[in-house]
């Protein structure tokens, strides 16, 4: 009894020992030469595996880096520009600066501004709903509120607002990767420039519809009136199909447009302080008869 | 004799069919009429009209935009106000032409006597000819241009025509009031199709529900003597009126994953546009009107109705006509309520393939879903042989490879698996993207070859 205990003992052990050894082999025989920068480079990447850059994975990511020798066609908009300073050091290139992105819902479809015309029922799914029909208010555009886009992130920076039915990005932690850009079928939210310290304006509603139709469904709607852009001095706002859109390169964040935008339309956020709109159309005005002299 | 009905799968919801015993009334025309130039499956089609012209009932107003296409006719006379987008049932944009209503004028040519023509040309050519100048399609659901369908491909050949008057759908009764109303110009329709195909035998299927059309049609049937018509009846069953299930019942035929009817020697036809075809090929009438219930649980019967509308009439003018939206109505359908569409715009127009408006009430609201108990009811209810329990979860998790694999693309929609689910999973909803998208890339690699 006792020696067929010792025996598969020993056999066992001869069995592994020798084993090891043709394992050993073959790993030395066969082992892949890969630049150890690839390693180094995935261990300072955020390590995410979102798909933000392009990439399948921060892996992938690392991979081409180190292929291309540069960095003109990664960019990780997680770990931004302080990850890919890091990133650069370890290849020794440059890097482009990118100003950081951050989500933006654009829809004032809330439950006040945009009455409800029916009931949906069905599966809570954005992307059933946008392919059965146009969604349970009369605008054919904005935000259905199942939240595709809040399953979609997995940095936990959105969530839906019971009270409006729309969802909030939590700036803090929206990492601008786009998985809910993709998500949402009606296209509803943009990556844009985070601003200088969180400033910016946009236009939130993309409502295509002409004036009447578009005010009809949603009080808050752009209702393609081009006012925003007439007093834009930077030439930054354009109306197309109308609805205006305002081009972050060229904002200089004056808020005259959000002043003016007879539905509002048009928020500025991260501001300091609250927009005072008479004071803004008072100067409008002042410009006007200065220029008509 | 026996009554057929299908191998596997399928429902029997309560049949509803409270509107049955009323007949046929005429709407009267609204102020204007808006024609949708999106009422047939394929491409859209194009207007030939400009703003300004003044119409008759019955000119041609669209030509088809491709092969599978049809022609749109003007329902009414009067003068054309705008071409333009408008919201459809489904609130989405679609290209309408907006006609004001002046008199009642109809294009030369058109026979409008009520006297039944038996006798049928004898030119195959001339009966296409006719049916796709009239611009007839499937009155069935799918809306697909008759003319095309009657045409098979060289090399496959026509067996058996079927008639569908099965209308197993719940609620509906404009097939069955048809069937009563105009059972011979549906009898003598049938014999010409019969005739385009190649005098291949018809079977005209009725459900075992309306006893009174099996009786009319089987009396008009043995009054014309059209040689190879025969009645057929079918088991109350859902989906009966399914054009697979329907091949399966009386041909015992299955038609294989991604064949189409015809590969089994079967055409398919409702009974709606047996008619279509009748007035099409015998009076020169184009496909202008149909017949529509308005019906549903929350409306009393009383207020029931059975209409021959218009196309291009608003879908509120007809439910003002009819007294309004009952109180208690959740729910505004276009079809049946297994596989109609929800009406989220009442200011959409009716179209060629419109059967019904359904109000209903609170009980039909769906419920909060629930986990899957694994009980296996939707593989059994569905009548293709699915399993949509899986279909749903492959969904979820995005593999398409697995989803072409178990066949999501053969769903037919019928919502079988959805109402027998206990734990109210929406697995239609689901099934159907799954559809859309393993359907995709079956053509993307189709296209390829």
């Amino acid at each position: 009894m006792s020696n067929t205990i010792i025996w598969t003992i020993v056999i066992l052990t001869v069995l592994g020992l020798l084993l090891s050894l043709v394992l050993f082999w073959v790993a030395r025989k066969f082992r892949v030469e890969e630049d150890p920068r690839i390693d180094e480079i995935e261990k300072t990447l955020p390590g995410a595996n979102c798909g933000g850059c392009g990439f399948a994975g921060c892996r992938a990511f690392a991979d081409s880096a180190v292929k291309a020798g540069n960095l003109d066609a990664n960019y990780c908009p997680v770990g931004g520009n302080e990850v890919m300073k890091q990133v650069a050091a370890i290849l020794g290139c440059e890097i482009k600066e990118a100003a950081p992105l951050v989500a933006v819902v654009r829809c004032n479809g809330s439950c006040a501004n945009r009455p409800r015309t029916n009931e949906y029922d069905g599966a809570r799914s954005c992307k059933v709903k946008a392919a059965l029909y146009g969604g349970d208010t009369g605008c054919l555009y904005g935000c259905l509120g199942c939240g595709d886009c809040v399953a979609a992130c997995q940095f936990g920076a959105l969530s839906m607002d019971p009270a409006t039915g729309l969802p909030v990005v939590d700036e803090s932690k929206c990492t601008a990767c786009g998985k809910c850009v993709a998500a949402c079928p009606k296209r509803v939210i943009e990556l844009r420039k985070k601003g200088p310290r969180g400033m910016r304006v946009y236009v939130s509603c993309i409502n295509k519809e002409k004036g009447p139709a578009a005010r009809k469904a949603c009080s808050a709607a752009c209702i393609g009136c081009g006012l925003c852009a007439k007093t834009c001095q930077h030439d930054a706002i354009t109306v197309t199909d109308n609805v205006a859109y305002i081009d972050f390169e060229k904002c200089k964040l004056c808020r005259e447009c959000e002043a003016v935008c007879p539905t509002g339309a048009i928020h500025g956020v991260g501001f300091p302080k609250e927009l005072d709109k008479e004071a803004v159309k008072k100067r409008i005005a002042e410009r006007k008869e200065v220029k008509n002299g | 004799m026996a009554k057929l009905t299908f191998s596997i799968g399928g429902i029997h919801p309560a049949d509803s069919k409270i509107a049955r015993e009323r007949k046929i009334e005429v709407l009267p025309l609204p102020d204007r009429v808006y024609v949708s130039m999106f009422q047939h499956l394929g491409a859209m089609a194009k207007p030939v009209v400009a703003v300004g012209d003044t119409v008759k009932a019955g000119q041609i107003i669209a030509e088809p935009g491709g092969f599978i296409s049809a022609y749109i006719h003007s329902p009414v006379s009067g003068t054309v106000r705008s071409i333009g987008p408008r919201k459809d049932l489904a609130g989405f944009m679609q290209m309408h032409i907006e006609i004001e209503v002046q008199g009642d004028e109809w294009a030369e040519g058109i026979d409008l006597t009520p006297e039944l023509v038996t006798s049928i040309p004898e030119d195959r050519d001339f009966i296409l000819d006719r049916i796709k100048m009239n611009g007839v399609v499937g009155l069935g659901g799918a809306t697909f241009p008759t003319h095309v369908k009657l045409n098979p491909p060289p090399g496959k050949v026509a067996e058996c025509l079927i008639l569908n008057g099965a209308e197993c759908e719940p609620f509906l009764t404009s097939d069955f009031r048809i069937l009563l109303e105009r059972t011979d110009e549906i009898v003598v329709g049938a014999a010409i199709m019969q005739k385009v195909l190649g005098g291949c035998p018809c079977v005209i299927g009725i459900e075992e529900n309306k006893p009174e059309a099996i009786a009319a049609v089987r009396a008009s049937v043995a009054r014309l003597a059209y040689p190879g018509i025969r009645v057929e009846v079918l088991k109350k069953r859902y989906p009966q009126g399914g054009e697979k299930q329907l091949i399966d019942a009386v041909m015992h035929r299955q038609v294989k994953s991604g064949g189409l009817p015809i590969d089994v020697g079967a055409v398919v036809q409702n009974v709606a546009t047996s008619l279509a075809v009748y007035e099409a090929v015998q009076k020169n009438k184009p496909l202008v009107t149909n017949v529509l219930t308005v019906t549903g649980d929350v409306l009393p019967a009383e207020k029931q109705h059975n209409y021959l509308f218009r196309i291009g009439v608003p879908l509120s003018f007809i439910a003002q006509y009819a007294g309004g939206v009952p109180e208690g109505a959740v729910k505004m359908v276009s079809g049946g309520p297994m596989m109609g569409k929800a009406i989220a715009n009442l200011d959409a127009t009716t179209v060629k393939g419109s059967s019904s408006i359904l109000y209903l009430g609170k009980g039909t609201v769906r419920k909060a879903e629930g986990p899957c108990i694994r009980c296996g009811r939707c593989a059994d209810a569905c009548p293709m042989g699915l399993e949509p329990f899986l279909l749903k979860s492959l969904y979820k998790a995005g593999d398409l490879a697995a989803l072409e694999e178990n066949a999501a693309q053969d769903c037919i929609e019928c919502g079988c698996c959805q109402y027998s689910c206990p734990s109210y999973i929406p697995l239609l909803d689901n099934i159907r993207m799954a559809k859309g998208q393993v359907m995709g890339v079956i053509r993307a690699r189709n296209a390829k070859k």
